[in-house]
Parts: structure tokens; sequence; C-alpha cells
């Protein structure tokens, strides 16, 4: 008996009449809409998403605007050495159900997308619960690492070493009653982008 | 003469409310789409673009599907290739039985419920929950979607409560959105927690990595795919897309398309199984290989399911997803049913106005309306052609090609204008139920011209 494999490899070279070439986006990717205020444009659009995206100031600690931001947040996950309000290093925690019920995560961006508030995260965490399971999320994102649409971010993301990259934009949410917006389905409620 | 549509589309229409608000609503959305497309001045180019991968990608399956398959492999993924949804549910089921799972997490899967896998489990001691929350809604109220995208869009907010009060212990009479979904939110937390696999769906896979990509803006499917260390995704295989820079073009459609966002939430891209963890990739036909050969349909693969086609429809928007007999409704779902069997499914062909206004709005390009007037033509073929409406196109015929009968006819006309409404739609006039007749000119153009009432 043919496998399902060899089945449905055969099925496809049997039915495809017809082949069609692969296009040259080239032309639609240099062309394709820029911005001149690019970190204006984030900023803006973070808003529209239902987040927001702050610039630190020179000068500012960036502990200090997490904890103005985030008055309440008692238990604070982060793995990055700058962040001395952190309360727990998730790297430590035994396994991705003990991270249930942080107030807080603080990551690192990779790039940022203007055209629509997305920023890559590229897992470099040992669980990938960090990104999703925080009541509130903060994305340290160096400013000049905006690009203007997905053709230019997609040249310049992937996955690393552990093999998973996600884009955010905003906060989690749903329209499923009657259509009503509701931040905070399953993942963060509240995301801000501190553009440094 | 009635289909199965028109029969249920009539009851759905009793319920005047809210017909309408499904109407409008679904209209909002659509009028949500057009705004955010047109800030994307490449945006007709975006959808060139989106198609011509589309059709590139489905002629290139076999190598675009071993290409992916070897580079999944190579990162450590476990790739399955089932043949029909039988397999497709069997594999499922194998992968959870060898790990002795009881608990399974799903995200939202077109092709789950395609194949029917959540009975499947059920039946077979697997208890399996649907983690967006429209989806899980419907399954606690053993409900289908009516919607692909806006899955429990006919579901009322005070349903929603009572549900909840029940399944959830909220507080009785509290039909408020944001407090609902947020009882969700800690209810479904503890279903992540304790599974034991989580399941995804994919919008698409990509040839060049091995990456499976799905797009979700409440992060339902990476709350599930972080929490147990089995993950199992599946796909039909028209999901495959050559590479990463094609995405580029999908994504600035899909979030647009579907519900006027810039984009969705979360575009997660799943390569490698995590730490310690499995992760298995089912490749799915089930019948998608035989549309290959229909050149008049087999456009219908480059859906990318955002749902913008029922949005947009009047049909779909005034009859809504329950009226169809088909599990996708509105005219995506028309022309899938007809390629799933024709002989079941062709009730819906009827349920379109040919306003084409789905295939302008569809971000792949799929010439939806231009298929359904096609399944029209051969509904004959199929045995599935209204006798009555072949009588009356009999009967039209012979007075057009009658031209003594024609002008006797024409002079006749005007008196449908004076008669009772009770004798103009009888019952005798099939095709006068759920539409209006024209008022008849009083005379003809030919009349009109032979009286020299027309100056050249």
């Amino acid at each position: 008996m043919m496998d399902s494999r060899e089945y449905i490899l055969d099925n496809i070279r049997r039915n495809t009449k017809e082949t069609f070439p692969k296009p040259d986006l080239n032309e639609l990717c240099n062309n394709a809409l820029k911005y001149d205020n690019i970190v204006g444009q984030f900023c803006e659009i973070m808003t529209q998403v239902g987040g927001r995206g702050v610039v630190l100031q020179q000068g500012q600690d960036v502990n200090d605007l997490i904890r103005e931001l985030y008055p309440d947040a008692k238990r604070i996950l982060s793995t990055i050495p700058e962040i001395t309000c952190a309360t727990e290093n998730p790297d430590h925690d035994a396994s991705p159900a003990d991270l249930d019920g942080a107030d807080l995560a603080v990551i690192n961006g990779t790039l940022g997308v203007a055209e629509n508030g997305a920023v890559w995260i590229e897992q470099k965490m040992k669980y990938r619960a960090v990104y999703f399971i925080a009541e509130a999320l903060v994305i340290l994102l160096p400013k000049h690492k905006i690009v203007n649409n997905m053709h230019e971010a997609y040249k310049l993301v992937s996955t690393g070493e552990k093999g998973f990259g996600c884009f955010i934009s905003g906060p989690s949410k749903t329209a499923d009653i009657e259509q009503a917006l509701v931040m905070g389905a399953h993942g963060a409620r509240d995301v801000t982008v501190i553009l440094v | 003469m009635s289909t199965q549509h028109s029969i249920r589309a009539e009851k759905f229409l009793a319920d005047k409310k809210q017909a309408e608000w499904h109407d409008e609503t679904l209209w909002l959305v659509r009028a949500k789409r057009d705004r955010l497309s047109k800030q994307v001045p490449e945006w007709e180019k975006l959808r060139d673009a989106a198609c011509a991968i589309k059709m590139y990608s489905n002629s290139h399956l076999a190598e675009l599907l071993t290409e992916f398959e070897a580079n999944a492999v190579k990162n450590g993924a476990i790739v399955h290739w089932a043949k029909d949804a039988e397999e497709y549910r069997t594999t499922v089921l194998d992968i959870l039985r060898s790990k002795g799972v009881r608990h399974f997490i799903k995200s939202k899967s077109m092709l789950a419920e395609e194949c029917e896998l959540n009975p499947f489990l059920e039946a077979n001691g697997i208890e399996t929950v649907e983690s967006d929350l429209g989806e899980r809604i419907l399954q606690l109220m053993h409900l289908a979607p009516s919607h692909i995208v806006l899955p429990a869009i006919h579901i009322k907010r005070e349903q929603v409560g009572k549900l909840f009060e029940k399944e959830m212990g909220t507080e009785q009479g509290n039909f408020d959105p944001t407090y609902l979904t947020h009882a969700a939110r800690k209810n479904l937390r503890q279903k992540f927690i304790h599974a034991e696999a989580a399941m995804t769906g994919a919008n698409f896979a990509v040839a060049s990595t091995g990456e499976i990509v799905v797009c979700t803006n409440e992060g339902n499917a990476d709350m599930g795919t972080s929490q147990p260390k089995l993950q199992i995704a599946a796909f039909g295989l028209e999901k495959i897309v050559p590479d990463q820079e094609s995405l580029g073009v999908f994504t600035r459609l899909l979030a647009r398309s579907a519900t006027g966002q810039p984009s969705t939430t979360y575009t997660s891209h799943y390569r490698k199984p995590r730490e310690g963890g499995e992760f298995h990739i089912i490749i799915v036909d089930n019948g998608r290989t035989g549309i290959l050969a229909d050149a008049g349909h087999r456009k219908a693969l480059n859906c990318l399911r955002c749902g913008a086609c029922m949005n947009t429809c009047p049909v779909y928007r005034r009859s809504g997803g329950y009226s169809y007999t088909y599990f996708i409704p509105g005219p995506i779902g028309i022309n899938l049913g007809m390629l799933k069997s024709p002989e079941r499914y062709s009730d819906n062909v009827s349920a379109c106005s040919l306003c084409m206004s789905c295939s302008n709005v569809c971000p792949a390009k799929v010439d939806l309306g231009e298929q359904i007037y096609l399944w029209r033509q051969q509904l004959d073929g199929f045995g599935k052609a209204s006798k009555e409406k072949k009588l009356i196109s009999k009967g039209l015929r012979y007075v057009m090609e009658n031209k003594t009968f024609f002008n006797r006819a024409l002079k006749l006309a005007p008196v449908a204008n004076r008669m009772p409404r009770f004798l103009v739609y009888s019952s005798l006039n099939k095709w006068g139920k759920g539409r209006e007749l024209p008022e008849f000119a009083k005379e003809s153009f030919n009349q009109m011209w032979k009286n020299r009432k027309i100056q050249k």
C-alpha cells in the first residue's frame, strides 16, 4: 500500500496541469509605504492598537519609568540585567506554569514596525510563556530599530537558536462578545513599548 | 423552488432586530477594512502579489511541501501526512495517546472544524478545550461557528452571560463583555496550565524555513503552546508559502482585510519544539489536491480565511452563517462546499446576488462571484437545477423567440401594475417570493419608436 505522503505527492503531480512563475516582489517591497517621522508614526500606531509607545528621555532611568507606568506591579519578571526593578528571573522558575500570576514582564524587542506597531520578539529566555502570561508587558526597543513596513521587517527577523519568534502589536484583545472590543483576552492586557 | 438557504434565511430574518444588528455590525467591519486598506497606497499591488504568490505556490506544491518537510525535520519537528479527514483525526489521536494526554487545548482551526476533530477526540476520552473566546462560547453551547473569523457573531451578550453563570460561576445578570471576557481569561488560564498538549492550525507554513505561522488577537495559540511540552500544528496543504519574503505581503493584507486592524496582535513563528518538548506537524490533503486540476475553481485554494467576503456579502449579512448548508458560509463557503460535493451543497449557490463585491475585497483575489456564476451554469449537469425555474426559462424562451407572442405579452405587462398584490404574488409566482416586480412601462420602446416619440 502506498503511504499517504506518496499518495498526496502523486496526486499533486498528476493534477498540476499548469504552472505559474514566482513573482518578483522587489518593486513592490522597495516602493512600499514609508514614513518621514518613523518614531512618531510608531508611537501613534501603538495607541491605535491599544498600547503605548514611550520614548525614554535622556538621563531618565528606565526602571523609574517602569515604576511610574506600573506603580501597582508587585511581581515583575525579567532576565535583563539593567532591569533592577524586576523581582524574579523567569529562567530560574521550575515550569512555565509558575509564571502565572506575574503582574509585569519586561523583555527586549528586536525590531519595530511603523505601519502596524508590531515588535519582533525572538525567544532568548527559557520559557516562551514569559511573553504572554503576565498581566502587562514592557518591551524595550532601540529607537533606530524601527522599520517602515513588514517587507523591510521580514528581511531582518529570524526565530534564532530557540526556534520561536513572534510579532506583538499591542495588548491581547478580543471582540468575540457582540463585537465589543475588550483588552486582555489571554495575553497581556496592557503593552508599553519603551523606545531607548 | 425554495432552497435550504432561503428556508433557513427566513428563520434568521424572523428576529428583525437581531438580523438588522448582524447586517450593520458586519458592514462596520467591512467599512473598517476599507479605511485601513486605503491607508496603504500599494494595496491593489499587494493583492496582485498575494494572488501571484498563491498561484505559484499552488502550482509547485510537491516541491514546496517536500522542502518544508526537510526543513521541519532539520528543526527537530516530526512531520505527518494525512490524505483525508479520518487520517488527520487518527494521527492526532495517536500522538495524544502515545503521550497519555487526557487534557488537550486547541486554538481556532478551520481545518479541525472541516475534519470534525473535537467530537472524535471527546468520543475517545480526551477532554478537548477550545481556547479562542468565540469558539469556547460556542463549544459550551454545543453550536458551530457562524463566521470563520467572528465565530460567535450571532450570539448575544445575555446568552453568553447566562452560559458563564452556569459554566464559570459569574455574577447573575452581569452581561458586560469586559467582565465576561476576563472571567473566561481566568477560567481558561487553568485549562492552559493543566493541558498536557496544545494544538494550533496554521495561517502559513513557510517552505524555506520549515516554520508554522499562526495569527491571533487573543494570544490563545501562544498561551496554549507555551505551557504543555507537546505541540501539534496541522494545516491544509494550500497554506504553504515559499519564504519569509512572501509573509511580508500576506501579513500586510490579512488583518486589514479580516477585521480592519493594521496587524493581528500576535503573529507567531513556530520553528523548533520547546526545550525538552515535541513538535508534530500534520500536512493535510482532504480533497485539496483534487481541486488543483480544476482550472475554473482552483483559485479557491488562494483563500487566506480572512472572512472579508462574508462581511461584504449582502446575502450573508442578511441571512447569517447558519443559513448555508456547508460549515463555511458566505461566498468562499459556497465555493468550497461545491468543491467538496456539488450534490450535497448546491443549495448555497443561489445565496448570491452576483454583485461581485466579494471578488473585489478578497486579498488573494479569489474570483468568488465568478466561480459561483460558473457553478450555476453547471447545476443542471448535477441534476440540481430548480424544475420550476427551468419551466419559467423555457416559457420565457418561447416568448422571446416568438415575435407576435412577445409583442402581445409586452402590451399586457402593464396590467400587472394595477393587479392586486395577492394575485401577482400568488403561490403560482414562485419568482415573486422574496422579490419585487419592477413597474412595467405603459408603452414599450417598440411602440414609442413607431409613434416617433424617440428622436434619432
